[in-house]
């Protein structure tokens, strides 16, 4: 294992334990920073510790111990420093630590864009030039950011805790959200295709730490099964590649089994919630040999199970007319374009699928035109210029 | 009601000078603190039995304060709940701010 491999493995839980034991957030990161550099300059020297985590933690500790002591002038931090100094092997591995750090950093009463980047700096690790260049601001400003967010955990005292089960069930949607969020701005850019990797990483490690939450299981699913596509979506010129058209023996299918299995346990547990339901359509699309064998009735009946929004609506109206034929569906998806949907460009861009499908020519190329003033990528563009071009033809 | 705009941050150390010792003399203060900048509060709504959390003020300036209450619990969930629970929280909105703490 490398440096890298160790640093990614255990920054989180180094930072998790350090908040833990000495309650102050900048001060666990500066520690398990230096930790990080003694261990650069002493383990090629001094060969790689058994148990590298608590040799991280431990140095960590002692580095915060030594600042405290330095800073020390009232009763109070005296005390403070000498519990520490008397727990002296503090457990590093108390698994619930990386989830209380997780719980904390999702905390609702935090802005999501900071929950994000906190969870990305003191949990996975990444820098907060990393990150800033992730979500496209200076520097100065996700530190900025970074900053307040501590500060207001610290003042307006956000505890760091698990929640209690009462709380459970409305703060584990605000952590999944979060890593789902950071997962789909991973997937929606080639570009910063690492947050996918990352969110996955952090999905991991919440499965594990809780096993009983059939929705952790179904987010993880739902990430694996998007992602076993990530490399087959878009053609050599960048334009985007639909589903149907997808070179399917190019997916990952060690991901989706992985995906299917994971998902099938959750559903055992008997709660489905919306990820769980998400991942089982992602599992229909990803289980299907050709596009011809998508079950099409049974992905239209899992999106009547979720909430309906908008988007909801839209996809669930595209399944039912792939299940009934293109007339049903684009009847249903004109039913949609008085609604909060206007101005969306999948609205005339499913338009134009379905009026394409029924060769309707001149009407699809309006369709399409229509959709790619619309369109936001220039994958989407490209892909809508090359659909514009074979309708033209035929027009 | 005590205003400023954000460059009072600076003066939020410096004390009242006397002015605290000279009014609980007297005996004309019953309660008050110095509060946190808003970027540090969190609103709390209940709407229709759902909990809605804020980072930050109330946003609307049509908005007015009708009252504050000063509570001393354990952490930011504790004065979640203790807000959640005031009827205001039904239909207005309560923002709860951290007090700062006596300098030691």
């Amino acid at each position: 294992m490398t440096l890298e491999d160790i640093y990614r493995q255990e920054w989180g839980q180094v930072v998790a334990t350090l908040i833990r034991v000495t309650g102050d957030w900048e001060l666990a990161e500066e520690c398990a920073q230096e930790a990080f550099a003694a261990a650069l300059q002493r383990w090629p020297v001094d060969g790689v510790p058994d148990r590298p985590g608590a040799w991280l933690t431990t140095t960590a500790r002692n580095r915060a111990v030594d600042w405290l002591r330095r800073e020390a002038v009232g009763a109070a931090k005296l005390r403070q420093v000498a519990a520490l100094e008397h727990d002296q092997d503090p457990p590093y591995d108390v698994p619930d630590d990386r989830l209380r750090l997780m719980f904390t950093c999702c905390h609702p009463a935090l802005a999501m864009e900071a929950r994000v980047a906190l969870t990305l700096r003191t949990l996975a690790g990444l820098s907060t030039a990393e990150i800033a260049r992730a979500f496209l601001v200076p520097e100065t400003t996700m530190s900025k950011r970074l900053t307040r967010a501590k500060q207001k955990i610290q003042h307006a005292h956000i505890p760091y805790r698990v929640p209690p089960a009462h709380l459970l069930p409305q703060r584990t949607p605000a952590v999944l959200a979060v890593l789902y969020l950071l997962f789909n701005e991973g997937y929606s850019d080639v570009v910063r295709s690492n947050l996918s990797g990352e969110a996955i990483r952090l999905a991991r490690l919440l499965v594990q730490l809780m096993p009983s939450e059939p929705e952790a299981g179904g987010l993880l699913a739902l990430m694996l099964l998007h992602d076993a596509r990530r490399d087959t979506r878009l053609a050599d010129d960048g334009a985007l590649i639909t589903l149907d058209e997808q070179d399917r023996s190019r997916w990952d299918h060690g991901q989706i089994k992985e995906g299917v299995d994971l998902l099938d346990s959750a559903l055992d547990r008997g709660a489905p919630g919306p990820y769980q339901i998400q991942a089982a359509i992602a599992a229909c699309h990803a289980t299907a040999r050709t596009a011809g064998d998508t079950d099409w009735p049974q992905v239209a009946a899992l999106y009547a199970r979720l909430p309906q929004t908008p988007v909801v609506t839209l996809n669930r109206a595209v399944a039912i007319g792939m299940a009934d034929g293109p007339a049903v569906g684009l009847r249903l998806v004109q039913e949609l374009a008085e609604g909060p949907l206007a101005g969306y460009h999948l609205l005339p861009a499913t338009r134009a699928d379905f009026l394409r499908r029924l060769e309707r020519w001149p009407d699809a190329k309006t369709a399409y035109e229509e959709a790619l003033e619309l369109a936001t990528t220039d994958a989407e563009r490209l892909y809508l210029q090359k659909r514009l071009r074979e309708v033209s033809v035929r027009s | 009601m005590i205003c400023g705009d954000p460059s009072g941050t600076e003066y939020a150390t410096d004390g009242c000078g006397g002015w605290s010792e000279e009014m609980e003399a007297r005996g004309v203060v019953a309660g008050g603190a110095g509060l946190h900048p808003p970027h540090e509060a969190t609103t709390v709504r209940l709407r229709d039995d759902e909990l809605l959390l804020t980072d930050g003020p109330f946003a609307e300036t049509k908005e007015q304060i009708g009252g504050f209450v000063l509570i001393d619990c354990a952490d930011l969930d504790e004065a979640i709940e203790i807000a959640s629970k005031h009827p205001a929280a039904g239909y207005g909105t309560i923002e709860i701010r951290p007090v700062l703490e006596p300098p030691v």
